[in-house]
């Protein structure tokens, strides 16, 4: 008897763990949705400003979030290097409205609850003028009621759909490209370049998967392309073939992948082992070398939308081009590695701010407010700004490229 | 589905299902021992697919960070029975098992930080073409995994049924108190059942490794199918781990060739469910019987 009782306990225990393990999947997986290219430099705005005279008074105080460590600090570390290098560069040139700049960074530690705890602490105790960050999607999503209460602007650097998708938006800007960019991206590639009609999509079954597979449903209709089969899988599942058997039974031209490693190699692993040679189109969320390390010859052929700073080639805008070429050359001296996408993230995102900040000629939230509202053509390494009080996305399709892997390093694929 | 289409969906599940087979195995030898449910084995799994992707990494052949894994994790668990299980020998099995639950998420952040987020890849075993059977393609690896997986149970088999030492750890499980009276070093046989355990566990994770990538995450899930596989073959028994852990597999895969296209997530609701059914109508497991109704 006992005995039974012992597996019955240990029943409900799995059964707690499994659940346990799925939030925190969906937790981790948000995180990496971020991926994308990342980087440069514009003229920080108030550099045009005072020339000779250093900056006086009172600092302007500006906070920010980012998941320094944790599972996400691959896109923290470097959204904090790229915060503080443009912090001393905004001195050095005389400061913001002639006043000092300062930038409080918080540790939101890969997790949303220390995301709230931060911004709190920014706006009570700190007295900030606007929040840049965070990170992460779930943090964002966390953060945002906090900062459209006290109504402080905050542009975040994640990419989930609902982060301005939502409302209330009033507060709240962004500035990589948002996944149903991406989805848009690879949908327009499938219709306009391969110019087929019938898909099937992979996807994960985590936040990030789910999100992308609602996203190319509700717009597959206006590429003209039609949706012949759909299967999902767990991030960590360890063989795809059953899925894949389904889907090629369908008889799809083209399969597209939404998820974060390791699923889409295993799934380009399987679909080398089932024949199937149609064209994977993956997301963003391969934009990794992870992905080209784990799928290894699977990986070849694979495209996926991104952001242009994986392909620095791609960048043909002139004006574009000398931003991301300023920054890269900054980032490297002061880090010693060429930025990653994240860092474009942050550096368009201080960079936004500090320009509505310039324009406002005040640290007034309603002033900044408008002044973001207001922002056109503002260029960065994440690509061309344009914001609107109804869009708080600023970028465009034309920000995003297709890119295909070739020879285990990624080319342009248009 | 055609006749080939199914195969294909048997070729799948014998992938996925040979994994949980090891590691309900692993579950199986730790409870017979111990009657303890060990739910630190899915990490045990990934300990042993990531210390022999960093072997492989620093230069050893595949053969030697394949030992160099399985000998690692045996270490590990050898620590892990000395000090977090055997001090709580008096304290009862249920402390025993939370202590195996803490214990896992201690060993998934320990890879975190070692490890990082990012699933590491091993090169295959035998080159990536794939093998035509019938109609359907089996990855190397699978058969890989397959073949040492009947080797590890055979061996076992042999072991607990021809040596003094098997012998006695059948024994322990039997009756404990008789076994000591007769001379059996319990503490020996449970220290014993931990290794053996994670050595095996170990010995999956460094095989599906090449086939399904491996990250600090990845236990969990393993784990958890693991532990169904052994309770619907029968916990206890080894025969029935392999069994439940085979046809786990091959249910889910079979799930997602049946179901409505679009609905492959049901697919672990499936196989719970079926789990379920089975225990209603024999608690036991569809090999049990001795060892649970010892009591």
């Amino acid at each position: 008897m006992k005995h039974r009782y012992l597996v019955y306990l240990a029943v409900a225990l799995a059964l707690v763990a499994a659940l346990i393990g799925a939030v925190g999947c969906g937790g981790d997986e948000t995180t990496t949705t971020t991926v994308e290219p990342a980087s440069t430099e514009t003229t920080a705005p108030a550099s045009t400003e005072t020339t000779a005279t250093g900056p006086s008074g009172e600092p302007v105080i500006i906070g920010a979030v980012v998941s320094a460590t944790g599972p996400a600090s691959p896109l923290g570390e470097p959204e904090k290097a790229t915060l503080l290098m443009m912090e001393k560069q905004v001195n050095d040139a005389g400061g913001i409205l002639g006043r000092p700049l300062k930038v409080i960074i918080e540790d939101d530690q890969s997790d949303p609850q220390n995301a709230v705890t931060a911004a709190q602490k920014l706006i009570q105790q700190d007295k900030v003028v606007a929040i840049v960050g965070p990170s992460i999607s779930p943090s964002a999503l966390a953060m945002k009621p906090i900062t459209n209460q006290a109504k402080i602007p905050q542009l975040a650097m994640a990419a989930a759909n609902a982060i301005t998708d939502e409302p209330p938006i009033d507060w709240m800007w962004r500035t990589p490209p948002k996944d149903a960019l991406a989805a848009a991206k690879a949908l327009s590639y499938v219709s306009e370049t391969l110019k087929l009609t019938k898909v099937a999509v992979l996807h994960d079954e985590n936040a990030f998967g789910a999100s992308g597979l609602a996203e190319i449903e509700k717009t597959a209709p206006d590429w003209g392309i039609e949706i012949v089969a759909k299967e999902s899988y767990k991030t960590d599942e360890t063989d795809l073939t059953a899925q894949l058997n389904k889907i090629k039974g369908a008889n799809p031209e083209v399969l597209v992948v939404w998820g974060t490693n390791p699923g889409p190699a295993v799934a380009a692993k399987n679909m080398k082992q089932l024949g199937m040679d149609i064209p994977y189109v993956g997301s963003h969320g391969i934009a990794n070398k992870t992905f080209i390390d784990l799928a290894g010859d699977a990986a070849e052929g694979v495209v996926f939308p991104a952001g242009k700073l994986l392909v620095p080639s791609s960048i043909v805008d002139p004006q574009q081009k000398a931003v991301v070429d300023q920054f890269a050359a900054a980032y490297e001296a002061v880090v010693g590695s060429p930025p990653p996408t994240f860092a474009g993230h942050a550096f368009d995102a201080l960079g936004l701010l500090l320009s509505a900040i310039d324009t406002a000629q005040s640290t007034d939230a309603a002033a900044i407010q408008t002044a973001l509202n207001e922002t056109t053509g503002f260029t960065g390494p994440d690509g061309v700004y344009n914001y609107t009080p109804t869009n708080h996305d600023g970028l465009s399709i034309d920000d995003m490229i297709v890119v295909k892997i070739e020879g285990g390093s990624w080319v342009l694929a248009e | 589905m055609t006749f080939e289409q199914l195969l294909q969906y048997v070729a799948s599940g014998l992938t996925n299902g040979s994994i949980y087979a090891l590691t309900a195995l692993g579950f199986t030898l730790i409870y017979n021992a111990t009657d303890i449910i060990n739910f630190a084995q899915g990490e045990f799994v990934m300990l042993g697919g990531l210390s022999a992707v960093s072997l492989h990494e620093a230069g050893a052949p595949l053969p030697v960070a394949f030992a160099g894994a399985v000998l690692t994790v045996t270490v590990v668990g050898i620590l892990f029975e000395l000090l977090a299980i055997r001090p709580l020998l008096r304290s009862g099995v249920l402390t025993q098992i939370i202590v195996t639950v803490g214990a896992s998420l201690a060993f998934r952040t320990g890879a975190l930080m070692i490890w990082g987020r990012d699933a590491r890849p091993l090169p295959s075993f035998s080159g990536e073409t794939p093998v035509r059977l019938l109609g359907a393609t089996f990855n190397r690896q699978t058969i890989w995994v397959f073949g040492l997986t009947l080797v590890i149970v055979v061996a076992l088999q042999l072991f607990y049924r021809r040596t003094l030492t098997g012998k006695a750890v059948r024994a322990c499980s039997i009756n404990p108190m008789a076994a000591r009276l007769m001379g059996v070093s319990y503490s020996r046989v449970v220290l014993l059942s931990f290794a053996v355990s994670a050595a095996i566990s170990a010995a999956g994770g460094v095989m599906i490794t090449p086939a399904s990538f491996m990250s600090y995450a990845s236990g969990s899930l393993i784990g958890l199918k693991g532990f169904a596989a052994a309770i619907l073959g029968g916990l206890g028994n080894p025969l029935g781990a392999v069994i439940g852990g085979l046809l786990l597999g091959i249910i889910e895969a079979l799930s997602v060739g049946l179901l409505p296209g679009g609905s492959s997530g049901y697919k672990d609701g499936v196989a719970f469910l079926i789990l379920v059914l089975v225990l209603f109508a024999r608690p036991q497991g569809l090999m049990g019987g001795r060892i649970v109704d010892k009591a």
